[in-house]
């Protein structure tokens, strides 16, 4: 082994401690990135297969009711695969010891096989026999929720007769992974479930004998969906098609992908953050390392070493210390990756995964971490050889001091000795102060990245439903009724106030662009649902116009003043149009308002409401709940405290525990960083210091010259963090808009109190180590030579 | 305050003759370090001409002059510059692993008096130890010439002499060209020629003819 080499492994052994700071700050950084992009990279894979495998329809469409014959029909669309004809149904669902009311989707089942689109995966039991009219296939969310199992049985009322039902299987289905009732954000899977039956029994109970209500078609490969839909939809017309939809807007694919989408924002977002950090805090301790090996590099520049063999040296150095952090946060990555997706295979109730690392992802960090490296330790490197070698390796000329800011100002007098080396020793190198505070800046500014979605999805519950949505219970009528119904609810004792509200199918268009969504009518004055302008002050709805989320306008790319299009998708199907009158701020969902009383008048259907909101006293809540079970007329209810909860347990829960794996790796960035930062220093200043132990300066204040310098850098650091942080939580909040929720730009005291307290405990126990080593402080050793 | 320009050294004309041992005296400031840098290719000067061994440093590029250090010249720091991550055998290899023609470093080594000292780190050295390993390192390449910065500036005046014995005895053995510089008088009597500089410039050049041991020299 070369005497070389032998000092590089020496000298990396010697700095274990460092080597290991900086390795961390690597993996912080490398780790985020193999993390969320095999988890999204996991979770893209499994969906597509998923969909091929258990061939989930290109277009779904819903009908009141056409003969079997008209299969044919649709089978001779061009661009038509295959066509599967379906009885689907909504039942009310009785769990036995659960009061809470639940709806089903009841999906028929070819009899005795299972479907051609949209096919069952059995995770337990089997398919419903045929000719056994009770067995039911029960999907897996709601099972679970239930803890039902082959052999238990629940009850159901179909089409008003109440039936038992005998579970013989539990599946997951790709049409329904996201399992959600049509109106709700968010799933809520105790008061929500699926079930399949067979075709036979569900047609007989619906009077659907040699008829179907929906219908799912495969494409083929060449097909443009868009002309497929379009015939598919005159087809239907006269059977009471409701518009058939892409898969594209299927809602289970809907939701999915926007939330894929929201976890791609972040797993690409906050990667390239935190690895870039890391880069250029790599960047900033490796200069600054090579710095100190200043004089050895003059003597191999002496004996005659080209630059070519010093900077390969230094290079090979790096990379050493380099392949700590990198096989570390590759290791680390993949491991957070692994379990980061199976939590969300869980979560989304994907029946496998297909967890596989492509090389691209491992390719980029490393390169990212080699490159940062390298073009620290290279200029670095560069600066040193730059010295002319006769000059390296004299002892450095007393450095030019000048009397600092503070003492031209004239106030020395408030400083004692080693506080005024300290402030002149940052005054006469600003640019390594900079660079310091830099560096913890951007660990202190990662910290608040990874910590700053909880408080803000918090304020958005807060706003959503403390002060936008605030009924107790939310009642569905099973079709638009008149407000009579309003009276009968406000009677039941415990209700303290009833609102109506009118909820409309539509398709909203302006130019090319279109959506699908509810438009909501709310009564003018109403207290339990109000729309907020974004200083949260109450907005009236004007007695004509539409109001849109924000969101939905940038969708439509509509501005107040422009017209509306609007296709009822329900009732007459009518076509209107209307202006849009306002566009307001909320964070969930994508909403259109309308008066109440406009939109029946739009609506021309007289004076109609979808339900009503109701605010009940506690104790009355139970009784109410179960008496509402019982109204015929009743399609559900909707607690607002479960919306919360449903809320909190499913995207918060994932976009949470996605941001505390973020906010440790952050947190070991910072301290790596923090660490190095005092480290680097004692090694630049480490004779100095010596020197004033010699001259009879206490362990206390030569430690008050080096860490109070630290600590000053810390201080001023951490401000300056929070700056950086706020632009960079600014950037994540943009690019994580999706049509479920945006996160609000709030941040909150406590999210800069964790991240100022983080590099605080960091500088302390940095500080804790570096006073150890200047304890340990061989004073005869550094003053008897240069080296 | 700025930084000031200082001119080190002006109208310098000096030969040194292979196998002489030169001493360069002078007090600190004289030049005489910028002037034994420029000899060993560590340093250019603005101006002027310094050709050894057929090579004009001043001329050759930066490349060339890392092959010169290598293959020619031997250098002796005041304060030894050893690597403290080597052993003192490993810090005679680094030399002597990209030479053309070098000795073992154990025998460089043990030209110095260092044979029972090969595994041990510089830390665990004396400082007198420490430069004679520094001498080892320099030698070891069979170098053309040897340029000594002070070798005894951070020695007593026994450890010294031990160290300026080693260089004497390099010079005589191994033909090597030396320079020492010192400011210490004393020494000018183990010298060849005795070169005074002040003042960056040189005052006078002057034979010895009789070359004294170390072991005879006091300061």
């Amino acid at each position: 082994m070369s005497a070389l080499t032998l000092k590089l492994l020496r000298e990396t052994w010697g700095m274990r401690g460092q080597a290991l700071a900086i390795g961390v700050v690597i993996a912080g950084g490398v780790a985020t990135l193999i993390m969320s992009l095999s988890t999204l990279d996991a979770l893209t894979l499994t969906r597509d297969a998923f969909y091929r495998d258990y061939r989930l329809a290109h277009v779904f469409a819903t009908l009141k009711r056409a003969p079997e014959s008209l299969a044919e029909a649709i089978r001779a669309i061009p661009g038509v695969q295959s066509v599967e004809t379906r009885v689907v149904a909504s039942a009310s669902l009785d769990v036995a010891g659960f009061e809470d009311p639940a709806t089903g989707v009841l999906v028929s089942l070819p009899d005795g096989r299972n479907a051609e689109h949209n096919r069952l995966y059995l995770s337990e039991g089997r398919l419903p026999e045929l000719g056994r009219d009770s067995e039911v296939v029960l999907g897996q969310a709601f099972a679970s929720a239930h803890h039902l199992r082959p052999g238990d049985s629940l009850a159901a009322v179909i089409n008003g007769h109440r039936q038992r039902l005998d579970v013989v299987g539990i599946a997951m289905s790709p049409e329904y992974i996201y399992q959600i009732k049509p109106g709700d954000l968010f799933p809520d899977f105790a008061r929500h479930g699926v079930l399949w039956m067979s075709r036979t029994y569900l047609a007989n109970a619906y009077d659907m004998d040699g008829a179907f209500n929906d219908v799912t078609l495969l494409l083929t490969r060449d097909a443009r969906p868009a002309d497929v839909i379009e015939r598919l939809d005159l087809l239907l017309e006269r059977y009471g098609g409701l518009g058939a939809i892409p898969r594209a807007d299927q809602l289970s694919e809907r939701y999915l992908s926007s939330e894929l989408e929201q976890l791609e924002g972040m797993a690409k977002l906050m990667p390239s953050i935190f690895l870039g950090v890391a880069a250029f805090l790599l960047n900033v301790v490796l200069s600054r390392l090579i710095g100190t090996q200043r004089d050895q590099i003059a003597i191999l520049k002496a004996f005659g070493y080209s630059h070519w063999q010093i900077g390969a040296h230094y290079v090979q150095w790096v990379l050493l210390i380099l392949l700590v952090g990198l096989l570390l946060g590759v290791l680390g990555g993949l491991w957070l990756g692994l379990q980061m997706a199976e939590l969300y295979r869980e979560f989304f109730r994907l029946p496998y995964l297909s967890f596989r690392v492509r090389p691209q992802v491992v390719g980029i960090a490393v390169f990212v971490t080699l490159a940062a490296g390298l073009l620290g330790t290279l200029s670095a490197v560069r600066h040193a050889v730059g010295l002319r070698p006769a000059e390296a390796m004299r002892p450095e000329p007393p450095p030019s001091f000048h009397p600092t800011l503070v003492e031209r100002w004239g106030l020395q007098s408030l400083l004692a000795q080693p506080a005024r080396m300290v402030l002149r020793n940052l005054e006469r190198r600003p640019g390594k102060a900079l660079l310091s505070i830099l560096g913890i800046a951007m660990a202190c500014a990662v910290l608040m990245v990874g910590r700053f979605q909880e408080g803000a999805l918090d304020y958005l519950v807060q706003v959503q439903y403390g002060l936008a949505q605030r009924d107790d219970l939310t009642v569905t009528f099973v079709e638009p009724t008149s407000r009579r119904a309003l009276f009968d609810l406000g009677a039941m004792s415990g209700v303290d106030l009833v609102e109506p509200f009118r909820q409309v199918a539509v398709r909203l268009r302006h130019g090319s662009a279109s959506y699908r969504t509810g438009l909501q009518g709310l009564e003018p004055g109403g207290r339990l649902r109000r729309v907020l302008d974004d200083r949260l002050a109450v907005r009236p709805l004007p007695q004509a116009g539409v109001v849109l989320s924000d969101h939905l306008a940038t969708m439509l790319r509509i501005r107040p003043g422009q017209t509306l299009r609007i296709d009822v998708l329900e009732g007459r199907r009518a076509r209107l149009e209307a202006p849009v009158v306002g566009v307001v701020q909320d964070f969930t969902g994508v909403s259109a308002y309308m008066d109440l009383g406009a939109l029946n008048r739009l609506l021309e259907e007289g004076d109609a409401i979808s339900g009503a909101l109701l605010s009940v006293a506690p104790e009355a809540r139970d009784g109410i709940v179960a008496a509402l079970k019982e109204a015929p007329r009743v399609a559900g209810v909707t607690d607002r405290l479960t919306a919360i909860q449903s809320f909190t347990d499913s995207m918060a829960e994932i976009v949470l525990s996605f941001a505390l794996v973020a906010s440790l790796l952050a947190a070991s960035i910072a301290f790596g960083v923090v660490y190095n930062n005092a480290r680097i220093a004692l090694t630049e200043r480490d004779r100095e210091l010596a020197t004033l132990r010699v001259l009879g300066f206490s362990l206390a204040e030569i430690g008050f010259i080096l860490l109070g310098e630290l600590a000053l850098l810390t201080l001023i650091a951490i401000p300056v963090g929070y700056l950086v942080g706020v632009g960079l939580i600014a950037l994540i909040v943009q690019g994580l808009d999706s049509d479920l929720y945006r996160i609000p730009m709030i941040i909150e005291p406590r999210v800069y109190a964790f991240s100022g307290t983080v590099i605080l405990v960091s500088a302390l126990v940095s500080g804790a180590l570096v006073a150890r080593r200047l304890r340990r402080l061989d004073l005869v050793a550094v003053l008897k030579t240069r080296e | 305050m700025g930084e000031v320009s200082v001119q080190a050294l002006r109208g310098v004309d000096v030969d040194l003759f292979p196998g002489e041992l030169v001493v360069l005296l002078g007090p600190s400031g004289s030049g005489k370090s910028t002037l034994l840098n420029i000899l060993g290719g560590l340093d250019s000067p603005s101006s002027g001409e310094v050709v050894c061994a057929g090579r004009d440093l001043v001329r050759i590029g930066e490349r060339e002059l890392a092959r010169f250090r290598r293959e020619v010249v031997g250098f002796v720091f005041q304060f030894y510059n050893l690597i403290p991550s080597l052993t003192a055998r490993e810090n005679v290899a680094i030399v002597t692993e990209i030479a053309t023609d070098p000795m073992a470093p154990e025998e460089a080594l043990s030209l110095v008096g260092l044979a029972q000292r090969l595994d041990h780190f510089p830390a665990q050295l004396s400082g007198g130890e420490q430069q004679r390993v520094a001498i080892a390192r320099a030698v070891a390449k069979r170098p053309q010439v040897l340029l000594c910065d002070e070798p005894t500036g951070a020695l007593d005046s026994t450890t010294g002499a031990l160290v300026l014995e080693v260089l004497d005895r390099v010079n005589r053995e191994l033909q090597t060209t030396t320079a020492v510089i010192t400011h210490n008088a004393g020494i000018a009597a183990m010298a060849d020629r005795i070169i005074r500089m002040s003042d960056g410039r040189i005052q006078s050049v002057e034979a010895n003819p009789r070359r004294r041991p170390p072991s005879e020299i006091h300061w």
